[in-house]
């Protein structure tokens, strides 16, 4: 199951993806991990998503490109973030595992999660969905080329489905 | 009414124009990220320069900012300067830019005690919130407060050239000032330092 992730790795190192900020995540477990250990890539742990918002535009100021880890549930904390990448037509690329819409165990999660691609949308973002592991690493690309070489903003959306259910053990 | 703590910034002997003029003079490639109000008000009045990145929005963002900034360019002095407000909201960021540890990153905060872009009401740091302290907490290698002309003469060679990342707090008075207003097109702020800062030629 973890050959999506170590795919989308391989999309980010050829697209030149430097800084990968992320909120630990377990959709995204692996992906971090690999990323944390190939010394190309500068993982940045943060304490909420929005720093992470901030984070990239720094980046790009600085002539480096990154992405943007995390779960649906982090969106909200970004909504007023966005405000800087919008303003200033940053680019920013952000990959977000889904809660809230399959087998989901926690109702806490489906306000965010069931909104999650509303909200983007009325941020300004393109949103692409990946819901098959065979389709992640060609959408994840086809965002990249979009972010990074048209100055665009775009989620890819990787459901629920992807991820190992989550039962808090009952 | 103000008590006697939420009053106490007015009498404070630095002013934030004076402290952000002694900051950036010789600049000598210094990339400058605001915060939103005063503090990006502060350095244009030090002198507009395409090096600056200043906020109008984004509030408690400027030290995340600052660190993707320094880990892009380890080669570069990055210097954050922003409001008590500001920090406040973004104290998280103080956690993940230690783990990073870029020594060529300063945080320093102009501490009015004031949300100044909303009618001067007093702020946590009024009550005693220790900004330096949390930033020690936090992991940063070097920090400090400064009270007087002379703690910030001492301060400057620090917060301009020690290996950090280093916070700086430097308490100065709650006052209302001119605004002096940057470009506030997002776009022509962030072309225009990407433009000084990464194409080649004498500007660069």
């Amino acid at each position: 199951m973890d050959q999506w992730a170590d795919d989308i790795f391989n999309v980010l190192i050829g697209a030149g993806v430097r800084q990968v900020a992320y909120v630990p995540d377990m959709g995204h477990k692996r992906l971090i991990e690999r990323c944390n250990a190939d010394e190309r890539m500068t993982a940045v742990l943060l304490t909420t998503e929005e720093e992470g918002v901030a984070l990239l535009a720094g980046a790009w100021l600085g002539g480096e490109r990154g992405v943007l880890l995390m779960q649906s549930s982090g969106i909200g904390n970004c909504i007023n973030m966005f405000s800087l990448t919008r303003s200033c037509e940053f680019p920013l690329l952000m990959l977000v595992t889904m809660r809230g819409q399959w087998r989901e165990f926690n109702p806490w999660q489906k306000p965010m999660g069931q909104n999650a691609k509303k909200l983007l949308t009325t941020a300004g973002f393109n949103v692409e969905v990946a819901s098959e592991p065979g389709a992640v690493a060609a959408a994840v690309a086809e965002a990249a080329e979009g972010v990074f070489k048209n100055n665009g903003r775009t989620a890819v959306l990787l459901h629920q489905k992807l991820m190992p259910e989550k039962t808090f053990g009952k | 009414m103000m008590d006697a703590d939420e009053k106490r910034s007015e009498t404070y002997p630095l002013r934030r124009r004076g402290v952000a003029r002694a900051l950036l003079r010789g600049r000598r490639g210094l990339l400058v990220v605001a915060g939103l109000g005063s503090c990006a008000w502060d350095i244009t009045a030090a002198g507009d320069d395409p090096l600056n990145f200043p906020l109008w929005g984004a509030m408690g963002g400027a030290p995340a900012i600052g660190l993707g900034l320094a880990l892009a360019r380890p080669d570069r002095r990055v210097l954050v300067i922003t409001g008590d407000g500001e920090m406040l909201m973004g104290l998280g960021s103080l956690a993940t830019i230690a783990i990073q540890a870029p020594e060529n990153l300063a945080v320093v905060v102009l501490d009015n005690e004031r949300y100044g872009e909303t009618g001067m009401q007093p702020t946590h740091t009024a009550h005693g919130a220790d900004l330096p302290g949390v930033a020690k907490a936090s992991g940063f290698p070097v920090t400090g407060q400064v009270d007087d002309q002379g703690g910030l003469d001492a301060a400057l060679p620090v917060i301009l050239e020690a290996p950090g990342p280093v916070f700086f707090t430097i308490k100065v008075r709650a006052e209302d000032l001119d605004f002096v207003l940057p470009p506030k097109e997002g776009v022509i702020l962030k072309d225009r330092f990407r433009q000084a800062l990464l194409a080649p030629g004498p500007a660069g």
